[in-house]
């Protein structure tokens, strides 16, 4: 980088830093999720939590979210403009702090095939109530078995039960095989 | 019979399963990098127990927290203990839930609608 392009680069920190502020957010992350990542993550959140004497309920739901988002993005990423599968399970993962919740956002690269059918798993939970959700979980736990990668396709109905929020999704196009994938859960901090 | 004794980690679970002792229990958090691979030599262990099993087993669970992919092993394990039971052996499930923890409390409950065992909740303080 010549002189010209270090004072680029620095404004873009400083603008970065700025951004992360506005929107109140206390971790952010892009690359590779792994096992480690995901207790490096938990565990300093929880600290943080602690630290400003957040309720046990809500330090425990941000907690279950994080972990079932993180466990998403390293089961099901998809490899995005290459096969080497050293690009499967990364994304950006995001953890912000607002007066009235906690928003736990994670982007991956999916496979376009795939929307469709999240899209409407997605739907679906969103559209149940509690008991819904509870006979859901129920049915996936009994007839879902474990995917090769171990997952139980049980992550985001947990999620709504837990935090009682909706999940916002979003699918942006990459290119004619692949979308970016978006998904933000929230946790009510108030009346608790 | 052997002897499982199992440490638990910030992310794994203790486990105590201890036929002479008449002990039995998971306890603790539960969200190993790979569930299937950590609970095999649970579920194994429990299928040579279901050959030779105590007059009567109370299998204790006391967990604080577990993850979407263990609530599925947990399941595997209850059902094992349900064929137990259905076999005509004696068998009575411990849900420990922390007394605040409504989550853990309906977990427990959850569980007992799907398997068809004698089931009892327990509250205790952390």
């Amino acid at each position: 980088m010549d002189k010209h392009n270090v004072k680029g680069f620095l404004e873009f920190v400083y603008d970065f830093y700025r951004s992360m502020k506005a929107h109140e957010i206390t971790l952010v992350y892009e690359g590779e999720i792994t096992h480690q990542i995901t207790k490096a993550f938990t565990s300093l959140t929880e600290s943080n939590m602690a630290k400003e004497d957040e309720s046990n309920t809500v330090q425990k739901k941000v907690f279950h979210v994080m972990v079932e988002c993180l466990q998403n993005i390293s089961k099901h990423a998809d490899t995005f403009g290459s096969d080497d599968y050293l690009f499967a399970g990364r994304g950006i993962f995001m953890v912000s702090k607002g007066t009235e919740d906690y928003h736990v956002t994670t982007g991956n690269v999916i496979e376009n095939r795939k929307i469709e059918e999240l899209t409407e798993m997605l739907e679906e939970i969103n559209s149940l109530d509690k008991e819904g959700l509870k006979q859901l979980y129920k049915k996936q736990m009994r007839e879902g078995r474990l995917s090769d990668k171990g997952g139980a396709g049980l992550g985001f109905i947990d999620i709504v039960r837990k935090t009682g929020n909706k999940l916002e999704y979003h699918f942006l196009p990459i290119d004619e095989t692949n979308s970016f994938f978006l998904l933000s859960s929230s946790v009510t901090r108030t009346n608790e | 019979m052997e002897v499982i004794k199992i440490k638990g980690t910030d992310d794994t679970p203790s486990i105590v399963l201890d036929k002479d002792s008449e002990i039995f229990e998971i306890s603790g958090r539960s969200l190993p990098e790979d569930v299937s691979t950590f609970y095999e030599p649970i579920l194994n262990w429990l299928d040579e127990y279901a050959e030779n099993p105590n007059s009567k087993t109370v299998f204790s669970f006391k967990l604080v927290y577990f993850n979407t992919a263990s609530s599925k092993l947990l399941l595997d394990i209850l059902m094992k203990l349900e064929d137990l039971y259905e076999n005509g052996n004696d068998v009575l499930i411990k849900w420990y839930y922390p007394e605040d923890d409504e989550d853990m409390q309906e977990a427990g409950e959850e569980y007992a609608d799907i398997v068809d065992i004698p089931f009892e909740q327990v509250s205790y303080v952390l």
